[in-house]
């Protein structure tokens, strides 16, 4: 498999259409069918991928050649890994994933990765990536070739990086972005995992109703009269606490499918951005440096490392114009992404809201005329 | 014994309330009525009165003075909801964990929220509730000349008994109120305010209050407990007491927790005083008058047998001594006997009940805390965000979820005060039934007991004239005598309060049935409330999310 060919490829399938639409399990391995459209005919594609697929693709991407200014590009961030063996409790799942380890069946994880798949085919410079296109069409798997991890600096590593992190900035516009980044990814985190407390407490309700319902079942007595009038009030209690039990279920699934997915990826894409700004924020230290040796170089090793000054002053000028164009696509599409999130949960809450209100309506309704009996 | 006990002085004889046309008196509205006379037999001539006055006209007729007076109907039309929407949510949103009680604007809702509602109809087609049964009628000793003029009424059956009607309506409402610390440091107690607005002429006045502390409570239930239990009758048992809920009071820790406290106690304290009221005999006791009515009470001392654990233990030894029992097997003793056991069963079940409901509230709590910080992370989200129409939908969301947290604030008191309590006071209630059951088991006891000494007494006497010892004779005569008329006593005794404990039950389970209807009903109301309330919120969130550009 070429990577990171020079060669302008276009994606052969239609974007919009990329979807996955089913996720198998089997032991610890996860796959995942992937369909698309063919963009000049009616065929569709359908291949299966595991998560080294994704990961593979991920790295291709990192590993591109001759693609100027590839580090100022903010990479759609690729959700971890997800270990689903018997082993991994959810308290585990939920710290390493978050509200990707919830929902039935790995719907949210799914879900995430299908993000990650529609990110990347739409940035216009990655779009044009062979490995992306063989990943989607290609019905074999791209294999399990490690390519090269690249340069791309994992920002949590070193805590020398952290003091490479809060280097002062040369221009006024990175620096801003920086701390507005630093802010942004910190609150949002903080946000989601915030609601993923919210929406692991409305589980624990929906259980605890749940118990509470078949436990007044156990009151049913026909003795008397008196008895039957007394188990048809606890059979009735019993529906309408089934009924808060659903209406749990349902706003906690809400929460996690619209909101919560919304502020996971606006999250993770917040770290993508700051892993971004840091490669950056490296490549202008590097600068600062060779300025430096350089002013001090001998006169003889002087025009080689003016000349080798002058590369990485051009690598540095190619990411920063990157960089700001990126930053600039990512605040526009973020507010959308965020917007369409917000107004899904709100629509979906309001639909559950409405439909509950009605459901206990009619069961007021019941029990006033069971009353009058 | 307790015929001279129960006797009620003169003034308040005939406010009592009819019971469904066979009662000892009609009330009517304050007049002076005739001295009460002071044996039996004049007792059974006002019967009489009575009874033929009211056999004419049930539709609360005063007996003394022949005026009608309108049986007074309580402020519910017939659709019953609308008694409980009043009370709407039970826990007004302004009743947070941190105040205490009610507010005094709120003075005016005392009363809709503390309706006891003395109907002595037992079904109407208005589907009325009924609260007092024909059961009062044993536990009176008026009733016992009444048996003897007609025997009918005494044999009635059950059915007869549920399917009479009483005209006579009055209204008695009782609310606990404004809890005040009285006091500092170790000493300190609660007072709570009792105020109760009734139309039954017993009363001196129409609507008065008094101020009572806990300890005064449990005074009033071991009077009355000492009277009535002996009778076969269902106490209603009070509130438990809690040291390390009063201990939090007194030194005076002003947190949500120690307010909480006091608000349990004031809602279990009014439940308590308005199922004591809603027992026919119980309001009738001059104990319960006083207790409502005078100003200064004299302090109830050794309460400690009264407090959680004691009470317990005595339940216990109840349960333990019926067990012990050996039970002569006749026909009505099945339906004891079989009754207990299912009461037993169903406090279990209530226990069970209880503890889930217990679980929801906390795991509401923990919603409300959760709700809160991610209210405020997202507030902090919104005041970060560059792009101003999303700061303001962030920040409006923030707003969302705090209205939520108080909603789910809100519905978790609704949960215990509504549902956990309800099953907490039937837990207890359902001890108290025990202890009924025990009553009777004592009287039969003692009929045995009774009947065996009568049985020596004979045989003493057969060998007394066999010895052919006469001087002695005479004795044993005297003694055959005493016991054979204690025998009978006893025996009458053991059918009454055999009689008396199944009207009990029946009125206890139909009461429960009610009961447990109106909670339901109230509780649906707040939920119904909550989720409209959500709606709302929702609706108003929509166009924010929407205006995102």
């Amino acid at each position: 498999m070429t990577e990171g060919s020079s060669a302008e490829a276009e994606l052969s399938v239609r974007v919009s259409s990329i979807r996955i639409t089913d996720v198998t399990q089997d032991g610890d391995v996860l796959t995942f069918a992937i369909a698309s459209q063919k963009l000049n005919s009616s065929a569709g594609v359908c291949v299966f991928r595991t998560y080294e697929d994704f990961d593979w693709l991920q790295q291709s991407l990192f590993s591109q050649e001759n693609l100027p200014g590839l580090h100022g590009i903010i990479f759609p961030p690729l959700p971890s890994k997800a270990l689903p063996s018997q082993s991994n409790t959810q308290t585990k799942a939920l710290k390493q994933l978050g509200f990707l380890a919830l929902g039935q069946a790995w719907q949210s994880y799914s879900k995430a990765l299908e993000f990650y798949l529609q990110q990347v085919a739409t940035h216009p410079t990655l779009c044009k990536c062979n490995a992306l296109d063989s990943f989607l069409i290609n019905s074999e798997s791209p294999g399990r070739q490690r390519g090269r991890k690249g340069i791309f600096n994992r920002l949590s590593q070193a805590v020398e990086e952290m003091r490479k992190e809060s280097h002062k900035d040369v221009d006024n516009f990175f620096q801003n972005e920086r701390i507005k980044n630093t802010n942004l990814a910190a609150l949002s985190k903080v946000a989601t995992e915030k609601l993923l407390d919210v929406v692991m407490t409305e589980q624990k309700l929906a259980l605890a109703c749940g118990h509470f319902s078949t436990s007044l079942h156990l009151c049913v007595n026909q003795d008397d009269a008196a008895a039957v009038a007394f188990s048809k009030v606890c059979l009735k209690l019993s529906d309408i606490i089934e009924a808060v039990k659903r209406n749990f279920e349902k706003a906690g699934s809400s929460n996690l499918s619209t909101l919560g997915l919304g502020l996971d990826l606006e999250s993770r894409y917040q770290e993508a951005e700051k892993e971004m700004l840091f490669r950056r924020t490296c490549k202008l230290i590097e600068l600062e440096t060779v300025k430096k040796s350089t002013e001090k170089a001998k006169a003889n090793k002087r025009e080689v490392m003016e000349a080798f000054q002058k590369a990485v002053e051009k690598e540095f000028s190619l990411i920063s114009s990157v960089a700001k164009q990126e930053i600039e696509r990512f605040h526009s599409s973020r507010v959308n992404v965020l917007k369409n999130f917000l107004i899904g949960w709100c629509e979906q809450q309001l639909n559950t809201a409405k439909e509950f209100a009605e459901l206990y309506s009619q069961h007021l309704e019941a029990c006033r005329n069971m009353y009058t009996e | 014994m307790f015929l001279s006990r129960l006797r009620l002085p003169s003034s308040e004889i005939q406010s009592t309330l009819t019971c469904n046309g066979q009662s000892a008196m009609s009330g009517g509205c304050g007049r002076n009525p005739p001295p009460f006379p002071d044996n039996e037999d004049q007792e059974a001539e006002l019967d009489t009165q009575v009874l033929d006055s009211d056999d004419d006209d049930d539709e609360g007729e005063d007996i003394f003075t022949g005026a009608r007076s309108k049986p007074i109907t309580p402020t519910s039309a017939p659709d019953e909801g609308d008694i409980f929407s009043e009370e709407g949510s039970y826990v007004r949103s302004d009743v947070h964990h941190a105040t205490n009680g009610l507010h005094s604007d709120e003075e005016l809702d005392l009363f809709t929220e503390a309706t006891v509602e003395l109907t002595l109809t037992n079904t109407t087609s208005q589907g009325r509730r009924e609260i007092i049964g024909p059961t009062a009628s044993a536990c009176n000793t008026t009733r016992v000349p009444n048996s003897i003029l007609k025997p009918s009424i005494v044999t009635k059956t059950m059915e007869e008994l549920e399917e009479e009607e009483s005209g006579d309506q009055f209204e008695l409402n009782i609310a606990v109120t404004n809890p005040e610390k009285i006091g500092d440091g170790m000493n300190a107690y609660m007072s709570y305010k009792v105020s109760t607005q009734t139309t039954l002429p017993m009363f001196l006045n129409k609507t008065f209050s008094v101020r009572r502390r806990f300890s005064d409570f449990l005074g009033l239930y071991e009077k009355i407990s000492a009277k009535h239990s002996l009778l076969g009758c269902i106490i209603p048992p009070p509130p438990q007491k809690s040291v390390v809920g009063m201990t939090k009071v007194k030194v005076g820790k002003e947190d949500s927790s120690s307010a909480e406290f006091v608000e349990k106690r004031r809602a279990a304290l009014e439940r308590y005083l308005q199922r004591v009221v809603a027992h026919p005999s119980l309001l009738q006791d001059p104990d319960v008058r006083e207790f409502l009515e005078r100003d200064e009470l004299p302090r109830a001392v050794n309460t400690q047998a009264l407090s959680g654990p004691g009470l317990l233990k005595m339940i216990n030894r109840a349960s333990d001594a019926v067990n012990k029992m050996t039970i002569k097997m006749n026909e009505s003793d099945n339906w004891f006997e079989s009754k207990l056991q299912e009461v037993e069963n169903e406090e279990q079940l209530l226990r069970r009940l209880h503890a889930a409901v217990d679980s929801l509230v906390n795991h509401r709590k923990e919603l409300c805390s959760n709700t809160v910080v991610f209210s405020k992370s997202v507030a902090m989200l919104g005041s970060v965000e560059e792009n101003s129409a999303l700061s303001r939908a962030l920040s409006q969301l923030a707003e969302v979820e705090d209205k939520m947290e108080q909603l789910h604030q809100q519905q978790a008191f609704s949960d215990f005060f509504i549902l956990a309590e309800l099953l907490a006071d039937y837990v207890r209630l359902l001890g108290a039934v025990r202890c009924c059951f025990e009553q009777r088991m004592k009287v039969w006891q003692r009929l045995q007991e009774a009947q065996s000494t009568l049985q020596k007494k004979r045989e003493a006497e057969a060998k007394l004239l066999w010895a052919n010892k006469p001087e002695k004779l005479q004795q044993a005569k005297d003694d055959i005598n005493e016991w054979e008329s204690k025998v009978s006593q006893y025996e009458r005794d053991f059918e009454r309060v055999t009689c008396t404990v199944r009207k009990e039950m029946l009125r206890f389970e139909k009461e429960k049935a009610r009961d447990f209807k109106q909670h339901i009903v109230k509780y649906l109301e707040s939920l119904l409330h909550t989720q409209h309330r959500l709606v709302k919120c929702w609706e108003a969130f929509l166009p924010e999310a929407k205006a995102i550009a």
